[in-house]
Protein backbone atom coordinates (compact mmCIF):
# COMPACT_ATOMS: atom_id res chain seq x y z
CA UNK A 1 0.00 0.00 0.00
CA UNK A 2 2.66 2.64 1.05
CA UNK A 3 4.37 1.20 -1.90
CA UNK A 4 1.93 2.44 -4.43
CA UNK A 5 1.07 5.05 -2.47
CA UNK A 6 5.15 5.97 -3.01
CA UNK A 7 5.05 5.37 -6.75
CA UNK A 8 1.89 7.41 -7.80
CA UNK A 9 3.11 10.25 -5.23
CA UNK A 10 7.01 10.05 -7.50
CA UNK A 11 4.47 10.07 -11.10
CA UNK A 12 2.64 13.04 -9.99
CA UNK A 13 5.95 15.01 -8.73
CA UNK A 14 7.24 13.86 -12.69
CA UNK A 15 4.12 14.96 -13.91
CA UNK A 16 4.66 18.68 -12.03
CA UNK A 17 7.83 18.87 -12.86
CA UNK A 18 7.27 18.37 -16.35
CA UNK A 19 4.93 21.59 -15.97
CA UNK A 20 7.24 23.55 -14.35
CA UNK A 21 10.39 22.92 -16.89
CA UNK A 22 7.73 23.41 -20.10
CA UNK A 23 6.20 26.95 -18.57
CA UNK A 24 9.84 28.03 -18.26
CA UNK A 25 10.61 27.10 -21.49
CA UNK A 26 7.75 29.12 -22.85
CA UNK A 27 8.59 32.12 -20.49
CA UNK A 28 12.18 31.94 -22.31
CA UNK A 29 11.06 31.51 -25.78
CA UNK A 30 7.94 33.20 -26.16
CA UNK A 31 4.34 32.29 -26.15
CA UNK A 32 4.86 32.20 -30.09
CA UNK A 33 7.30 29.69 -30.69
CA UNK A 34 6.95 27.85 -27.42
CA UNK A 35 3.22 28.13 -25.95
CA UNK A 36 3.36 27.17 -21.97
CA UNK A 37 0.89 24.97 -19.93
CA UNK A 38 -1.34 27.93 -19.28
CA UNK A 39 -1.43 29.36 -23.17
CA UNK A 40 -2.33 26.04 -24.00
CA UNK A 41 -4.68 25.35 -21.84
CA UNK A 42 -6.82 28.56 -22.87
CA UNK A 43 -6.67 27.32 -26.41
CA UNK A 44 -7.89 24.10 -25.37
CA UNK A 45 -10.99 25.55 -23.66
CA UNK A 46 -11.78 27.89 -26.69
CA UNK A 47 -11.24 24.59 -29.06
CA UNK A 48 -13.48 22.73 -26.85
CA UNK A 49 -16.28 25.83 -26.38
CA UNK A 50 -17.04 26.21 -29.92
CA UNK A 51 -17.47 22.10 -29.80
CA UNK A 52 -14.28 21.84 -32.76
CA UNK A 53 -11.95 19.93 -30.77
CA UNK A 54 -14.55 17.26 -29.50
CA UNK A 55 -15.56 17.09 -32.92
CA UNK A 56 -12.08 16.48 -34.28
CA UNK A 57 -11.32 14.07 -31.57
CA UNK A 58 -14.67 12.01 -32.71
CA UNK A 59 -13.68 12.58 -35.88
CA UNK A 60 -10.11 10.86 -36.14
CA UNK A 61 -11.00 8.29 -33.46
CA UNK A 62 -13.70 6.99 -35.87
CA UNK A 63 -11.78 6.88 -38.63
CA UNK A 64 -8.57 4.65 -36.70
CA UNK A 65 -11.42 2.50 -35.15
CA UNK A 66 -13.09 1.55 -38.57
CA UNK A 67 -10.14 1.09 -40.44
CA UNK A 68 -8.38 -0.78 -38.02
CA UNK A 69 -11.25 -3.16 -37.24
CA UNK A 70 -11.88 -4.08 -40.78
CA UNK A 71 -8.01 -4.20 -41.33
CA UNK A 72 -7.32 -6.75 -38.35
CA UNK A 73 -10.89 -8.85 -39.11
CA UNK A 74 -9.72 -9.17 -42.77
CA UNK A 75 -5.84 -9.75 -41.83
CA UNK A 76 -6.44 -12.46 -39.17
CA UNK A 77 -7.92 -15.18 -41.29
CA UNK A 78 -5.57 -14.19 -44.02
CA UNK A 79 -2.62 -14.70 -41.92
CA UNK A 80 -4.01 -17.60 -40.52
CA UNK A 81 -4.31 -19.43 -43.99
CA UNK A 82 -0.70 -17.97 -45.05
CA UNK A 83 0.92 -18.99 -41.90
CA UNK A 84 -1.22 -23.14 -42.52
CA UNK A 85 -0.68 -23.28 -46.36
CA UNK A 86 3.05 -24.17 -47.56
CA UNK A 87 2.42 -22.83 -51.60
CA UNK A 88 0.90 -20.32 -50.11
CA UNK A 89 3.03 -18.99 -47.95
CA UNK A 90 5.84 -19.31 -50.44
CA UNK A 91 4.13 -16.83 -53.05
CA UNK A 92 2.83 -14.61 -50.14
CA UNK A 93 6.05 -13.95 -48.29
CA UNK A 94 8.23 -11.61 -50.70
CA UNK A 95 5.26 -9.39 -51.41
CA UNK A 96 4.60 -9.21 -47.92
CA UNK A 97 8.47 -8.07 -46.82
CA UNK A 98 7.92 -6.10 -50.01
CA UNK A 99 4.93 -4.20 -49.43
CA UNK A 100 5.47 -3.63 -45.66
CA UNK A 101 8.07 -1.28 -45.94
CA UNK A 102 5.98 1.15 -47.94
CA UNK A 103 4.61 3.14 -45.35
CA UNK A 104 0.66 3.91 -45.84
CA UNK A 105 1.58 7.85 -45.87
CA UNK A 106 2.94 7.02 -49.36
CA UNK A 107 -0.18 5.94 -50.26
CA UNK A 108 -2.56 9.06 -49.51
CA UNK A 109 -2.46 10.18 -53.18
CA UNK A 110 -3.44 7.20 -54.77
CA UNK A 111 -6.03 6.34 -52.49
CA UNK A 112 -7.77 10.01 -52.74
CA UNK A 113 -7.89 9.23 -56.68
CA UNK A 114 -9.02 5.44 -56.09
CA UNK A 115 -11.61 6.21 -53.27
CA UNK A 116 -12.23 9.38 -52.90
CA UNK A 117 -11.88 12.48 -50.94
CA UNK A 118 -14.57 11.57 -48.61
CA UNK A 119 -14.27 8.69 -45.43
CA UNK A 120 -13.38 5.70 -47.45
CA UNK A 121 -9.95 6.62 -48.65
CA UNK A 122 -9.32 7.46 -44.83
CA UNK A 123 -10.67 4.21 -44.07
CA UNK A 124 -8.54 2.95 -46.66
CA UNK A 125 -5.48 3.96 -45.37
CA UNK A 126 -5.99 2.73 -42.17
CA UNK A 127 -7.31 0.02 -42.85
CA UNK A 128 -4.02 -1.00 -44.99
CA UNK A 129 -1.85 0.60 -41.70
CA UNK A 130 -3.38 -1.99 -39.86
CA UNK A 131 -3.78 -5.19 -42.13
CA UNK A 132 0.03 -5.78 -43.33
CA UNK A 133 1.26 -5.97 -39.50
CA UNK A 134 -1.76 -7.81 -38.21
CA UNK A 135 -0.97 -10.36 -40.99
CA UNK A 136 2.71 -11.11 -40.31
CA UNK A 137 2.15 -10.97 -36.52
CA UNK A 138 -0.55 -14.03 -36.63
CA UNK A 139 1.61 -15.74 -39.44
CA UNK A 140 4.31 -15.76 -36.96
CA UNK A 141 2.33 -17.21 -34.70
CA UNK A 142 1.03 -19.52 -37.24
CA UNK A 143 4.69 -20.79 -37.51
CA UNK A 144 5.72 -20.87 -34.28
CA UNK A 145 3.28 -23.44 -33.00
CA UNK A 146 4.96 -26.32 -31.13
CA UNK A 147 5.03 -29.03 -33.88
CA UNK A 148 4.07 -31.45 -30.23
CA UNK A 149 0.74 -29.92 -29.66
CA UNK A 150 -0.09 -30.54 -32.90
CA UNK A 151 1.13 -34.22 -33.08
CA UNK A 152 -0.75 -34.59 -29.83
CA UNK A 153 -3.80 -33.38 -31.15
CA UNK A 154 -3.76 -35.46 -34.41
CA UNK A 155 -3.09 -38.71 -32.29
CA UNK A 156 -6.15 -37.58 -29.98
CA UNK A 157 -7.82 -38.22 -32.95
CA UNK A 158 -8.15 -34.07 -34.22
CA UNK A 159 -9.33 -33.83 -37.83
CA UNK A 160 -7.08 -31.15 -39.96
CA UNK A 161 -9.70 -28.79 -39.14
CA UNK A 162 -10.03 -29.48 -35.78
CA UNK A 163 -6.39 -28.80 -35.52
CA UNK A 164 -6.73 -25.13 -37.00
CA UNK A 165 -9.37 -24.50 -34.89
CA UNK A 166 -8.99 -26.18 -31.53
CA UNK A 167 -4.99 -25.75 -31.59
CA UNK A 168 -4.07 -23.41 -34.30
CA UNK A 169 -5.96 -20.67 -33.41
CA UNK A 170 -6.42 -20.26 -29.62
CA UNK A 171 -2.00 -20.58 -29.74
CA UNK A 172 -1.35 -17.80 -32.23
CA UNK A 173 -4.12 -15.31 -30.09
CA UNK A 174 -1.27 -14.00 -28.21
CA UNK A 175 0.55 -13.10 -31.59
CA UNK A 176 -2.96 -11.85 -32.98
CA UNK A 177 -3.21 -9.90 -30.18
CA UNK A 178 0.62 -8.31 -30.25
CA UNK A 179 -0.27 -7.41 -34.25
CA UNK A 180 -3.36 -5.48 -33.47
CA UNK A 181 -1.97 -3.47 -30.78
CA UNK A 182 0.99 -2.61 -32.77
CA UNK A 183 -0.92 -1.84 -35.56
CA UNK A 184 -3.18 0.67 -33.53
CA UNK A 185 0.06 3.13 -32.95
CA UNK A 186 0.89 2.93 -36.70
CA UNK A 187 -3.01 3.94 -37.80
CA UNK A 188 -2.88 6.88 -35.82
CA UNK A 189 0.34 7.94 -37.32
CA UNK A 190 -1.17 7.41 -40.65
CA UNK A 191 -4.28 9.38 -39.91
CA UNK A 192 -2.82 12.06 -38.89
CA UNK A 193 -0.80 12.16 -42.38
CA UNK A 194 -3.60 11.82 -44.07
CA UNK A 195 -5.39 14.47 -42.74
CA UNK A 196 -2.82 16.88 -42.55
CA UNK A 197 -2.93 16.71 -46.57
CA UNK A 198 -6.40 15.43 -47.70
CA UNK A 199 -9.06 16.24 -44.99
CA UNK A 200 -10.38 19.74 -43.15
CA UNK A 201 -11.59 17.89 -40.15
CA UNK A 202 -10.23 15.87 -37.63
CA UNK A 203 -6.91 16.15 -35.05
CA UNK A 204 -4.64 16.39 -38.04
CA UNK A 205 -6.58 19.04 -40.30
CA UNK A 206 -6.74 21.10 -36.77
CA UNK A 207 -2.22 20.68 -36.25
CA UNK A 208 -2.07 21.67 -39.99
CA UNK A 209 -4.28 24.01 -40.45
CA UNK A 210 -3.38 26.06 -37.44
CA UNK A 211 0.12 27.08 -39.05
CA UNK A 212 -2.29 29.81 -41.08
CA UNK A 213 -3.37 31.73 -37.88
CA UNK A 214 -0.08 30.58 -36.50
CA UNK A 215 -1.81 29.44 -33.49
CA UNK A 216 0.90 27.06 -31.86
CA UNK A 217 -1.27 27.09 -28.69
CA UNK A 218 -4.01 24.49 -30.77
CA UNK A 219 -0.68 22.52 -32.40
CA UNK A 220 -0.10 21.75 -28.76
CA UNK A 221 -3.87 21.21 -28.26
CA UNK A 222 -3.47 18.78 -31.12
CA UNK A 223 -0.43 16.98 -29.74
CA UNK A 224 -1.88 16.51 -26.13
CA UNK A 225 -4.96 15.23 -27.52
CA UNK A 226 -3.38 12.68 -30.10
CA UNK A 227 -1.21 11.28 -26.99
CA UNK A 228 -4.27 11.02 -24.76
CA UNK A 229 -6.46 9.16 -27.88
CA UNK A 230 -3.50 6.69 -28.38
CA UNK A 231 -2.19 6.06 -24.41
CA UNK A 232 -6.67 5.56 -23.25
CA UNK A 233 -6.87 3.61 -26.70
CA UNK A 234 -4.30 1.34 -25.87
CA UNK A 235 -4.85 0.66 -22.27
CA UNK A 236 -8.78 0.30 -23.54
CA UNK A 237 -6.78 -2.48 -25.96
CA UNK A 238 -4.82 -3.95 -23.28
CA UNK A 239 -7.77 -4.20 -20.41
CA UNK A 240 -10.41 -6.11 -22.78
CA UNK A 241 -7.16 -8.55 -23.77
CA UNK A 242 -6.41 -9.37 -20.11
CA UNK A 243 -9.59 -9.50 -19.38
CA UNK A 244 -10.86 -11.77 -22.13
CA UNK A 245 -7.62 -13.33 -23.38
CA UNK A 246 -6.07 -13.86 -20.06
CA UNK A 247 -6.17 -17.77 -20.46
CA UNK A 248 -4.25 -17.46 -23.85
CA UNK A 249 -1.31 -16.18 -22.56
CA UNK A 250 -2.11 -12.59 -23.23
CA UNK A 251 -1.38 -10.86 -20.08
CA UNK A 252 0.68 -8.00 -20.65
CA UNK A 253 -0.57 -4.24 -19.37
CA UNK A 254 2.19 -1.96 -20.14
CA UNK A 255 2.58 -0.09 -23.68
CA UNK A 256 4.58 -2.35 -26.22
CA UNK A 257 7.39 -0.16 -28.11
CA UNK A 258 8.61 -2.67 -30.46
CA UNK B 1 -7.38 -68.50 -32.87
CA UNK B 2 -5.41 -65.69 -34.54
CA UNK B 3 -3.25 -63.83 -31.71
CA UNK B 4 -1.30 -62.28 -33.97
CA UNK B 5 -4.89 -59.79 -34.61
CA UNK B 6 -4.46 -58.06 -31.41
CA UNK B 7 -4.59 -54.65 -31.58
CA UNK B 8 -2.13 -53.98 -29.00
CA UNK B 9 0.61 -55.81 -30.43
CA UNK B 10 3.38 -53.93 -32.77
CA UNK B 11 5.50 -55.78 -35.55
CA UNK B 12 8.51 -53.94 -36.92
CA UNK B 13 10.60 -55.42 -40.16
CA UNK B 14 13.85 -54.34 -41.60
CA UNK B 15 12.03 -50.37 -40.98
CA UNK B 16 14.83 -47.84 -42.21
CA UNK B 17 14.61 -44.43 -42.12
CA UNK B 18 16.73 -41.62 -43.58
CA UNK B 19 15.81 -38.04 -43.24
CA UNK B 20 18.05 -36.70 -46.70
CA UNK B 21 16.57 -37.40 -49.80
CA UNK B 22 19.48 -38.08 -52.38
CA UNK B 23 22.12 -40.60 -51.54
CA UNK B 24 25.39 -38.80 -50.63
CA UNK B 25 28.32 -38.99 -52.46
CA UNK B 26 29.61 -42.43 -51.91
CA UNK B 27 26.48 -43.67 -53.34
CA UNK B 28 24.63 -44.86 -49.73
CA UNK B 29 21.53 -43.02 -47.87
CA UNK B 30 22.28 -41.26 -45.03
CA UNK B 31 20.07 -43.44 -42.21
CA UNK B 32 19.18 -42.13 -38.67
CA UNK B 33 18.24 -46.03 -38.44
CA UNK B 34 18.99 -48.67 -40.18
CA UNK B 35 17.48 -52.38 -40.68
CA UNK B 36 15.52 -52.24 -37.25
CA UNK B 37 13.37 -55.42 -36.01
CA UNK B 38 11.24 -55.71 -33.40
CA UNK B 39 8.36 -57.88 -32.12
CA UNK B 40 6.28 -56.15 -29.38
CA UNK B 41 3.52 -58.35 -27.65
CA UNK B 42 0.31 -56.97 -26.61
CA UNK B 43 0.30 -55.59 -22.85
CA UNK B 44 4.19 -55.40 -22.58
CA UNK B 45 6.05 -52.92 -21.17
CA UNK B 46 9.22 -52.61 -23.56
CA UNK B 47 12.21 -49.84 -23.10
CA UNK B 48 13.65 -48.41 -25.60
CA UNK B 49 16.88 -47.48 -24.24
CA UNK B 50 19.78 -45.85 -25.75
CA UNK B 51 22.72 -43.06 -25.61
CA UNK B 52 21.12 -39.46 -26.96
CA UNK B 53 20.89 -39.28 -30.69
CA UNK B 54 20.67 -43.02 -31.51
CA UNK B 55 17.05 -42.56 -32.67
CA UNK B 56 15.33 -43.62 -30.30
CA UNK B 57 12.76 -40.96 -30.36
CA UNK B 58 12.66 -41.07 -34.23
CA UNK B 59 11.55 -45.18 -34.00
CA UNK B 60 8.86 -43.85 -31.83
CA UNK B 61 7.45 -41.25 -34.23
CA UNK B 62 8.23 -43.63 -36.88
CA UNK B 63 5.30 -46.16 -34.36
CA UNK B 64 3.03 -42.62 -34.16
CA UNK B 65 2.56 -42.11 -37.52
CA UNK B 66 4.43 -38.43 -37.40
CA UNK B 67 7.27 -38.81 -39.59
CA UNK B 68 7.07 -41.48 -42.65
CA UNK B 69 9.56 -44.48 -42.85
CA UNK B 70 11.90 -44.70 -45.85
CA UNK B 71 11.85 -48.25 -46.19
CA UNK B 72 10.35 -51.33 -44.13
CA UNK B 73 7.43 -52.46 -42.28
CA UNK B 74 5.56 -50.70 -39.04
CA UNK B 75 2.48 -52.87 -37.68
CA UNK B 76 -0.13 -52.00 -35.09
CA UNK B 77 -2.30 -54.89 -34.76
CA UNK B 78 -2.41 -56.06 -38.75
CA UNK B 79 -2.85 -52.47 -40.13
CA UNK B 80 0.58 -50.69 -41.47
CA UNK B 81 1.01 -47.53 -39.17
CA UNK B 82 0.54 -44.70 -42.20
CA UNK B 83 -0.56 -41.74 -40.43
CA UNK B 84 -1.55 -41.04 -36.08
CA UNK B 85 -3.95 -42.82 -34.54
CA UNK B 86 -6.21 -43.13 -31.61
CA UNK B 87 -4.90 -46.82 -30.95
CA UNK B 88 -1.25 -45.07 -30.23
CA UNK B 89 -1.07 -42.33 -27.65
CA UNK B 90 1.90 -40.66 -26.78
CA UNK B 91 3.49 -38.78 -23.79
CA UNK B 92 6.10 -36.01 -25.27
CA UNK B 93 9.06 -35.21 -23.21
CA UNK B 94 8.18 -31.70 -22.81
CA UNK B 95 4.64 -31.11 -21.17
CA UNK B 96 5.08 -27.05 -22.08
CA UNK B 97 5.01 -27.65 -25.60
CA UNK B 98 2.64 -30.48 -25.68
CA UNK B 99 0.01 -29.62 -23.28
CA UNK B 100 -2.62 -26.53 -24.13
CA UNK B 101 -2.03 -24.11 -22.12
CA UNK B 102 -5.18 -22.12 -22.92
CA UNK B 103 -7.39 -24.88 -21.34
CA UNK B 104 -7.69 -26.15 -17.69
CA UNK B 105 -6.25 -29.47 -16.73
CA UNK B 106 -9.53 -31.06 -16.78
CA UNK B 107 -10.50 -29.21 -20.31
CA UNK B 108 -6.43 -30.70 -21.43
CA UNK B 109 -7.99 -34.29 -20.27
CA UNK B 110 -11.09 -33.83 -22.40
CA UNK B 111 -9.20 -32.95 -25.35
CA UNK B 112 -10.07 -36.16 -27.19
CA UNK B 113 -13.06 -36.77 -26.14
CA UNK B 114 -14.05 -32.77 -27.33
CA UNK B 115 -13.20 -33.88 -30.65
CA UNK B 116 -14.81 -36.93 -31.20
CA UNK B 117 -17.75 -34.86 -29.92
CA UNK B 118 -18.53 -36.97 -26.69
CA UNK B 119 -21.53 -35.83 -24.82
CA UNK B 120 -20.30 -33.16 -21.84
CA UNK B 121 -21.63 -35.08 -18.86
CA UNK B 122 -20.04 -38.18 -20.38
CA UNK B 123 -16.91 -36.47 -20.82
CA UNK B 124 -16.79 -35.40 -17.48
CA UNK B 125 -17.48 -38.85 -16.35
CA UNK B 126 -14.29 -40.31 -17.92
CA UNK B 127 -11.89 -37.07 -17.23
CA UNK B 128 -13.03 -37.49 -13.77
CA UNK B 129 -11.70 -41.14 -13.47
CA UNK B 130 -8.55 -40.58 -15.03
CA UNK B 131 -7.69 -37.50 -12.78
CA UNK B 132 -8.50 -39.34 -10.21
CA UNK B 133 -6.50 -42.14 -11.32
CA UNK B 134 -2.96 -39.99 -11.83
CA UNK B 135 -3.75 -37.95 -8.58
CA UNK B 136 -4.92 -34.77 -9.98
CA UNK B 137 -8.29 -34.45 -7.75
CA UNK B 138 -8.66 -31.02 -6.86
CA UNK B 139 -6.56 -29.58 -9.88
CA UNK B 140 -9.16 -29.97 -12.48
CA UNK B 141 -9.73 -26.32 -12.63
CA UNK B 142 -6.22 -25.14 -12.57
CA UNK B 143 -4.02 -24.04 -15.74
CA UNK B 144 -1.21 -25.67 -17.05
CA UNK B 145 1.40 -22.50 -15.69
CA UNK B 146 0.29 -23.72 -12.22
CA UNK B 147 1.05 -26.85 -11.88
CA UNK B 148 4.59 -28.35 -11.36
CA UNK B 149 6.52 -30.29 -13.60
CA UNK B 150 5.76 -33.87 -12.34
CA UNK B 151 1.95 -32.50 -11.91
CA UNK B 152 1.64 -31.90 -15.81
CA UNK B 153 3.09 -34.88 -17.02
CA UNK B 154 0.54 -36.37 -15.18
CA UNK B 155 -1.98 -34.50 -16.96
CA UNK B 156 -0.26 -35.54 -20.26
CA UNK B 157 -0.77 -39.46 -19.23
CA UNK B 158 -4.59 -38.62 -18.12
CA UNK B 159 -5.48 -36.57 -21.26
CA UNK B 160 -3.96 -39.72 -23.29
CA UNK B 161 -5.10 -42.57 -21.26
CA UNK B 162 -8.98 -40.86 -21.29
CA UNK B 163 -9.00 -41.87 -25.18
CA UNK B 164 -8.82 -45.28 -24.30
CA UNK B 165 -5.39 -46.16 -26.67
CA UNK B 166 -4.10 -49.80 -27.28
CA UNK B 167 -0.39 -48.19 -27.11
CA UNK B 168 1.19 -46.02 -25.00
CA UNK B 169 4.12 -44.30 -26.76
CA UNK B 170 6.11 -42.48 -24.11
CA UNK B 171 9.34 -40.48 -24.82
CA UNK B 172 11.62 -39.94 -21.90
CA UNK B 173 9.02 -38.34 -20.57
CA UNK B 174 10.25 -38.02 -16.71
CA UNK B 175 13.86 -36.62 -18.13
CA UNK B 176 13.00 -33.39 -16.95
CA UNK B 177 11.82 -34.36 -13.36
CA UNK B 178 14.07 -34.09 -10.52
CA UNK B 179 14.75 -37.14 -8.78
CA UNK B 180 12.39 -37.68 -6.12
CA UNK B 181 9.00 -36.94 -8.63
CA UNK B 182 10.61 -39.02 -11.24
CA UNK B 183 11.04 -42.13 -8.61
CA UNK B 184 7.32 -41.87 -7.67
CA UNK B 185 5.99 -41.07 -11.48
CA UNK B 186 7.78 -44.22 -12.21
CA UNK B 187 6.00 -46.36 -9.79
CA UNK B 188 2.82 -44.61 -10.48
CA UNK B 189 3.34 -45.56 -14.00
CA UNK B 190 3.82 -49.32 -13.57
CA UNK B 191 0.57 -49.11 -11.56
CA UNK B 192 -1.35 -47.74 -13.87
CA UNK B 193 -0.15 -50.12 -16.62
CA UNK B 194 -0.21 -53.41 -14.83
CA UNK B 195 -4.25 -52.41 -14.36
CA UNK B 196 -4.74 -52.18 -17.97
CA UNK B 197 -3.85 -54.31 -20.65
CA UNK B 198 -2.02 -51.37 -22.52
CA UNK B 199 1.06 -52.10 -24.90
CA UNK B 200 4.04 -49.53 -23.16
CA UNK B 201 6.60 -48.25 -25.41
CA UNK B 202 9.43 -46.04 -23.18
CA UNK B 203 12.13 -44.40 -24.26
CA UNK B 204 15.32 -43.17 -22.10
CA UNK B 205 18.54 -43.17 -21.78
CA UNK B 206 18.44 -43.78 -18.06
CA UNK B 207 19.61 -47.52 -17.83
CA UNK B 208 18.22 -47.77 -14.12
CA UNK B 209 14.47 -46.20 -15.01
CA UNK B 210 14.68 -49.10 -17.84
CA UNK B 211 15.59 -51.34 -15.10
CA UNK B 212 12.57 -50.36 -12.70
CA UNK B 213 9.97 -50.21 -15.83
CA UNK B 214 10.89 -52.57 -18.70
CA UNK B 215 9.61 -56.44 -19.23
CA UNK B 216 12.10 -56.16 -22.22
CA UNK B 217 14.72 -53.74 -22.38
CA UNK B 218 15.70 -52.93 -26.22
CA UNK B 219 19.44 -52.03 -26.66
CA UNK B 220 19.73 -49.09 -29.86
CA UNK B 221 23.51 -48.69 -30.84
CA UNK B 222 24.84 -45.34 -31.09
CA UNK B 223 23.37 -43.79 -34.52
CA UNK B 224 23.57 -42.87 -36.78
CA UNK B 225 22.76 -45.96 -38.93
CA UNK B 226 21.32 -47.09 -35.49
CA UNK B 227 19.96 -50.36 -34.78
CA UNK B 228 18.35 -52.44 -32.00
CA UNK B 229 21.61 -54.60 -30.56
CA UNK B 230 20.31 -56.25 -27.72
CA UNK B 231 16.93 -57.22 -26.19
CA UNK B 232 17.32 -58.28 -22.81
CA UNK B 233 14.71 -59.57 -20.51
CA UNK B 234 13.88 -58.54 -17.12
CA UNK B 235 12.85 -61.46 -15.11
CA UNK B 236 12.40 -59.39 -12.02
CA UNK B 237 8.64 -58.80 -10.06
CA UNK B 238 7.23 -55.52 -9.82
CA UNK B 239 7.99 -53.04 -8.04
CA UNK B 240 11.21 -53.56 -8.48
CA UNK B 241 13.74 -53.49 -5.88
CA UNK B 242 16.94 -51.51 -6.68
CA UNK B 243 19.30 -52.89 -4.01
CA UNK B 244 18.25 -56.33 -5.11
CA UNK B 245 21.55 -58.23 -6.10
CA UNK B 246 19.79 -59.59 -9.98
CA UNK B 247 19.07 -55.76 -10.90
CA UNK B 248 22.84 -54.82 -10.07
CA UNK B 249 23.93 -57.46 -11.78
CA UNK B 250 21.56 -56.58 -15.06
CA UNK B 251 22.35 -52.88 -14.67
CA UNK B 252 26.06 -53.99 -15.01
CA UNK B 253 25.49 -55.94 -17.54
CA UNK B 254 23.71 -53.37 -19.71
CA UNK B 255 26.14 -50.48 -18.66
CA UNK B 256 28.80 -52.59 -20.39
CA UNK B 257 27.04 -51.78 -23.94
CA UNK B 258 27.83 -48.23 -23.69
CA UNK B 259 31.51 -48.13 -22.42
CA UNK B 260 33.49 -48.89 -25.64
Amino acid sequence: MTAKLKRGGLHLLFVLAGFVLWHLLSLVYGPEILPGPIYTAQGGYELLRDGTLLQYIGISSYRVLAGWTIGSLIAIPVGLVIGKVGPIRAFAEPFLNFIRFIPPIAFITLFLVWFGIGETSKIALILYATFFIVVLNTLTGVLSVEEDKIRSARSMGASEWQIVLHVIIPATVPYMFTGIRLAMGTSFMAIIGAEMIASNEGVGYLIWNSRLFFRTDWIFVGLISLGLMGFLTDRGVAWIGKRLLSRYGVVSTTSLRR
Amino acid sequence: MRAASKRNEIHIERLNKSYSQQASASGELHYIIQDVDLAVKGGEFFVLLGPSGCGKSTLLSLIAGFVSKTSGQVRVGEKEVERPGQDRAVVFQQADSSLFPWLTVRENVEFGLRMKRIPAAERKVISDKFIALVGLSGHEKKFPRELSGGMKQRVQLARVLSNDPAILLMDEPFGALDAMTRRTMQKELVNIWRSTDKTVIFVTHDIQEALLLGGRIGIMSPGPSSRISHIYDVPLAYPRDLSSPEFHVLHDQIQSHFEE
